[in-house]
Formats: structure tokens, sequence, C-alpha cells
């Protein structure tokens, strides 16, 4: 059975990011949020050292022209590790192109994550296998396909929460006004989850939003809203995983940073200072869960070589799988664009096979 | 067997099929309470209540986009935009995400959504309510596209439409909703990917659909004092296109006109006039030709009946046919 919002909850952010690590690692006395327990914790710092193994793997890829183009997530392993393992397993994700890290951390096979940017397909991945919708390019759009799943679970009876995620960028399309609308509107269980790492490509949040952050977004569509430090991963999963059970909507802005360019097709110099990148470097959530994680005694030195151990696997594998030469076959261009193939495209689908015979 | 306005024929269809399977919905903008400004859904909230027939807020592309992840959680939504050009805000929505996902997820995610677009002009609407939009939808491989000439046809077609595993643009031709009709709803199902041909005829073919199938039989029947048997073909499926049953229709009188409401640059027209000629051009005693609406923003009310096809344009253009057989005599029959 559906859970209702607790009275409690308010649609004003605070004015400050919740947190429960400071920047160097210690922990803040003070805050609202419960710090996640022990073993969650590791398992945070497991899945966050091995994805950003991941994702620089996924960076070498480009450059050795195995992925047509990477988007890094790299200094945002926080909010992808944090938010995705505060699902429940009836739970679903909504990603975008940046998202692989959360991807694999939900379990999808790191070949079946990259097929996308590979060229071999659009999608690698079944969907309903793993409850990921499939990754979205177009800014904002999945806010919606996410509010209408969510929607619909509801109307089925079923306990089902869908995590959508956007950029800082995203915000300014219409899709997530809406969206935030319709969930507000039909008190849908949707956790809108903005990644705001500062920059849309070139573009500031400075020329972006004009409100005191993005999170007060919210408040208009009556949708309670959060704002989060996006590198604190402790907080990033107790607030999402709080606005999971809620039952209702949720906007949560975490605040975050891309260490890398855009893409690898962008050169990042030109908007941004290497101070600023320093400023961001120093406050890593992988450094600080370690830092933390160290000085609690739960992580000793046996233990990370263990999970470096592990992540240096992961990224062999991933190599090993991407190695390999993908060549769909020209007979896919015609499936599944119906549900059965019309005549007109058995008809192409003929010329074409005639054509390379 | 009864006679039913084409409006009364689609809130048949949609009762039924919300009757038969519990996974279909209904909404959109005034749907509920009111009953859809064209009262396409009257009746419809207050028996199936709110859970399955609703208003939403005010917003095509959230309409669209919360439709396609209901669909991926195994809903069937019938939505409804209200007027033709409020249907653009949703363009992205439909041509990115709902014709696109079965491929891009190659039949993973089935996405069985019906948007009802009531579209046309001929009602006296004023700017933005008259728009004939087919062209954009056909364009975007994916999508079903279909509109129905008769009572009959529109409650077959949106039964079909809403079980069909594909996404259908279902467009209501609006100045025909009130136009009364016979209706049967049993009978065999023709398939809603098949043309008709509405009226048999040896002389020419005229290839119609939507609001100008009750256009082309009218002409038909004046054509026929004139002399010239002609043959009408309601495509009802606009894509896929049925080119078996236009060609075959071509093929027998050698001659044919294409007639929309819609701007004729670029416009359905033109795909259909290729077809033929690609497929037909041995059979041909003359070009195809087209009437279509002029190639202008749609009018003001008291200019529309200029843009929209007539009777009379469409008989000038039969007459044009002649040409042909003045030039080099007469072939066939």
């Amino acid at each position: 059975m559906a859970r209702t919002r607790a009275p409690e909850r308010t649609l004003l952010p605070s004015d400050e990011p919740l947190s429960l690590l400071r920047k160097d690692g210690s922990p803040v006395d003070d805050s609202p949020l419960a710090m996640p327990d022990d073993d969650v914790l590791v398992e945070l710092y497991r899945r966050m050292v091995v994805g950003r193994r991941f994702d620089t793997q996924a960076t070498s890829l480009t450059k050795q022209g195995r992925l047509a183009v990477y988007p890094s997530s790299r200094g945002q392993e926080a909010c992808e590790v944090g938010s995705v393992l505060a699902l429940r397993p009836t739970d679903w994700l909504f990603p975008t192109y940046r998202d692989s890290v959360a991807l694999v951390t939900r379990g999808v096979d790191p070949a079946e994550t990259l097929t996308l940017l590979q060229g071999g397909w659009h999608l690698g991945y079944d969907p309903y296998e793993h409850r990921v919708g499939p990754q979205c390019t177009p800014l904002a759009t999945n806010t919606l396909h996410a509010v209408g799943f969510a929607h619909a679970a509801r109307l089925k009876g079923e306990d089902t929460a869908a995590l959508v995620f956007v950029g800082d960028g995203a915000t300014s399309e219409g899709d997530t006004h809406e969206a935030l609308n319709f969930a507000g509107v039909w008190k849908a269980p949707v956790v809108f989850l903005v990644q705001n790492n500062g920059y849309a490509i070139s573009v500031p949040m400075s020329k972006q939003n004009a409100a005191p952050s993005l999170a007060h977004k919210g408040i208009g569509y009556g949708v309670p809203s959060v704002l989060v430090d996006g590198n604190d991963v402790a907080a990033v999963y107790a607030v999402v995983r709080e606005a999971v059970l809620s039952g209702g909507p949720t906007l949560i802005e975490a605040l975050t940073y891309r260490i890398e360019a855009h893409t690898n097709a962008d050169d990042a110099t030109r908007y941004r200072t290497s101070d600023e990148v320093a400023a961001w470097l120093d406050r890593d959530p992988v450094d600080r869960l370690e830092t933390y994680l160290t000085s609690r005694g739960l992580l000793d030195n046996a233990r990370r070589a263990a999970i470096t151990a592990e992540a240096e696997e992961f990224a062999a594998s991933v190599r090993s799988k991407m190695n390999v030469d993908v060549e769909p076959s020209p007979d896919d261009l015609f499936e599944h664009v119906y549900a059965s193939m019309p005549r007109h495209l058995r008809e192409q689908a003929t010329a074409l096979r005639e054509e390379l015979a | 067997m009864s006679a039913v306005s084409m409006a009364g024929a689609l809130n048949r269809a949609l009762a039924d099929s919300l009757a038969d399977d519990p996974s279909v919905l209904v909404f959109g903008e005034d749907v509920g309470a009111l009953g859809g400004v064209f009262r396409v859904t009257d009746g419809l909230a207050a028996r199936f209540g709110e859970q399955r027939v609703f208003d939403t807020p005010l917003a095509e592309s959230g309409i669209v986009g919360t439709a396609i992840g209901m669909a991926m959680n195994g809903l069937r939504p019938v939505v409804e935009m209200q007027f033709d050009a409020f249907a653009y805000p949703a363009f992205e929505q439909i041509t990115s995400h709902l014709a696109k996902l079965r491929n891009r997820t190659r039949g993973r995610v089935s996405l069985p959504v019906v948007i009802r677009v009531p579209y046309g002009g001929g009602i006296g609407g004023v700017e933005h309510h008259c728009d004939s939009s087919e062209a954009y939808y056909t364009h975007t491989p994916g999508l079903r596209v279909v509109t129905p000439g008769t009572p009959d046809d529109a409650y077959r077609l949106l039964r079909d439409s809403i079980a069909s595993p594909d996404p259908v643009i279902f467009l209501e031709p609006k100045r025909r909703y009130w136009a009364k009709g016979s209706l049967s709803t049993s009978g065999d199902p023709i398939g809603f990917d098949r043309a008709l041909v509405r009226r048999a005829g040896r002389d020419v073919t005229l290839i119609a659909y939507g609001p100008m199938v009750v256009t082309a039989l009218e002409t038909a029947e004046a054509a026929a004092e004139e002399g010239w048997d002609v043959e009408v073909v309601d495509l009802r499926s606009l894509s896929p296109f049925d080119d078996e049953t236009v060609c075959a229709s071509v093929r027998r009188t050698g001659r044919a006109v294409v007639v929309h409401e819609a701007s004729g640059f670029g416009g359905y027209g033109a795909e259909v006039v290729a077809r033929v000629t690609e497929r037909c051009f041995h059979h041909l005693h003359a070009p195809v030709l087209r009437v279509t609406g002029f190639d202008i923003p749609y009018p003001p009310p008291k200019l529309e009946e200029h843009h929209l096809p007539s009777v009379d344009r469409i008989l000038d253009a039969i007459a044009r046919l002649q040409w042909d057989d003045e030039v080099v005599g007469s072939y066939g029959a």
C-alpha cells in the first residue's frame, strides 16, 4: 500500500545544503539527516570506487575510438551512487546520458550501458529487467515519463517510486516544469534529482537560474524541496531514501561538480578556471567518505586494497567487452519500428539486402 | 445498425474500449465533467470513474509525456489534444519518444498510446483551431496515423487504434463531428491499415481522407451528371499507406486526383502522387493532380471557404484530366 506524505515535510529548502559529512570527512553534528548504517556506508564507498574506475575506463575507450562519445560523471559519484542505492528493488530509475555510473550501480551490464555511446544501437539493456528507463538525450523529457510511470503504479496499487535525473540546464526546459506540476497535482511518487554540476555545457548557473536555488523551483508546484550537498554521498542517500519512502513527489537539488569537460568534444578551459576545478577536487566525494570510514575503523588497508582490486577487475572486464568490434546487422534497421513490419518496410529491407548481396 | 453522429460513434468506441479493457485510460483537458469541448468524452467520467477518465493540468507535452510513462507501466492511455494546433507543444514527446521508443529499445518497450486530435477547418474556428497537421505525423516513422471519414469508420478505427500495440495519431475531422451516418458495432473487421473504395467508378479515382471523404462523394455525384464515372477511395490509414488498394483503383481508372484540406506544398498529397506515379506509371492517362488548401496559414473564418477544397474545384481538376485524351487519344476503356 502506498504511503502518504509525512506531514512535517515542508516545501521550502534549507538555506544551506543538507550534509552529513564535511569536506574534510568529519561528521556534521547537528544534521537533520540520519547517518546511513555502517554497512550501507561501506557499500556506498565500494560502489563509488568501482563507478569512478568505470568512468575513467569509459573515457579511455573514447580516446581509443571505441566509444563515439562519453559524458563523464567524474566528481558526481555521490549523486549517481547515493541515489541509486537508496532505491528499493521495485523502484524505477529514469536516467540521462550522463548517468552511466548510476546504471552500472543499478546492476546493468557495463557493455549494455555503453551500447548507446558505442554506436551499436540506441539502447543495450532491457528496461524491465533492471527497472531502468532508457537513457534520455533530449533534456527533461524523461521527467514526464517518470511522472506517468509513477502515477500508473499508483493507479495499479503498486508501491513503486520513480527517480528521475536531470541536470541544472534541464531545469530550464518546459518539461521539467510540466512534470513538477503534474507530480504536485497527482501527488505522484516521483523523486526529481537535479545534479547541479554548475554548467549546462558551458553556460554557468548565473545565466541559467534567478531563483535562490534550483530546489526553490519546487515551491510553486507544491512539491517538497530539498537542497543537499551533492558531494556527500551519505547525505544524498539519506534524502533520496526519505523522498522515496514519502510516497509523494520531491525535488532534490544536489550541489556537485563535473571534474571533466561536458564530453570529450568539449574544451572546459574556455569557460572555467583551474582554481575552480581545484576547489572542487578538494571536496571530492570518494576521498571524503574514505576519510570518514577510516576514522571510524570501517575501512582498513586490506579492505581498501580489495575494493581497489575489484574496481580494476571491473575496468578490465569493461575493456575486454568493449574491445570487440560491433557489427549490427543492416536488417536491424527495419525491426521494431512497428510491432509487426509493414509492407513498405519489408520492401525496403529486401531492397537493401539485394544492394548488399 | 443505427444512425449516429461521428462524435457519438467516437464516444461509443471509447466507452466500449473502457468497458472491455481495464488498462484503458482516457485523459486530457476538459475531458472529465465537461465531456470534452466537442463532447466526445461525454458521460465517460461518470460511468468509469475519475481513476480512468480524468482532467489533467493544461499542458500538452505533459499529457503526452505522462501517457508515455503510463504506457511503459502497462496502461493504454487515450489522450485528447483538444485542437490540432494545440498539439504542437507535445511535438517533441511525440516524435522523439512516442514514435521511437519501441525501436530504441529493440521492441522491449511497447507504447500503446492513442492521441486523439480534432483537426481541420470548416467550423468557423479562429486561428490555431483549424490546422491540418497530418504531414508532420506521417513524416515520423513509428507512428500510425489514421483518420475516419464516416461515423462507422470513426467507431471501427478508434477501437482498432486503442487495441493497437503501436502509438496512433487519431485525427478526427471536426467539421464532420455532427454529421450522422449508420453505425455497425459488429461485423467483420476491416483492419485499420486498409483503404476503402467508398464508391466504385470507371473513369477517375478521387483519393481523399478524413473531412474530404464526404466532399469527394458529393463531387462524384456531381461528376456523374457531367458524364464522369468517379471512384472514391478513402485512405483511412495515412501511415502506413495502403498502396495496394489505391494503386489497384488507379490502374482500373487510369486517372487520379488527390484531395486534402492541408496546404499542398510538402503536403501528404505529394506523397500519394509520388507513390501512384511510381507504381502505376504505365497505367496513367494523365498526370496525377492534387486539390489542396492554399500554401497559407489557415485563414480567418470569413475567408476559409476560399481555402478549403470545394466540389467545384475538384470537378475542375477532373475536367483537366481530359487533357491527355485530347493530345494522344483515348487509352483503355
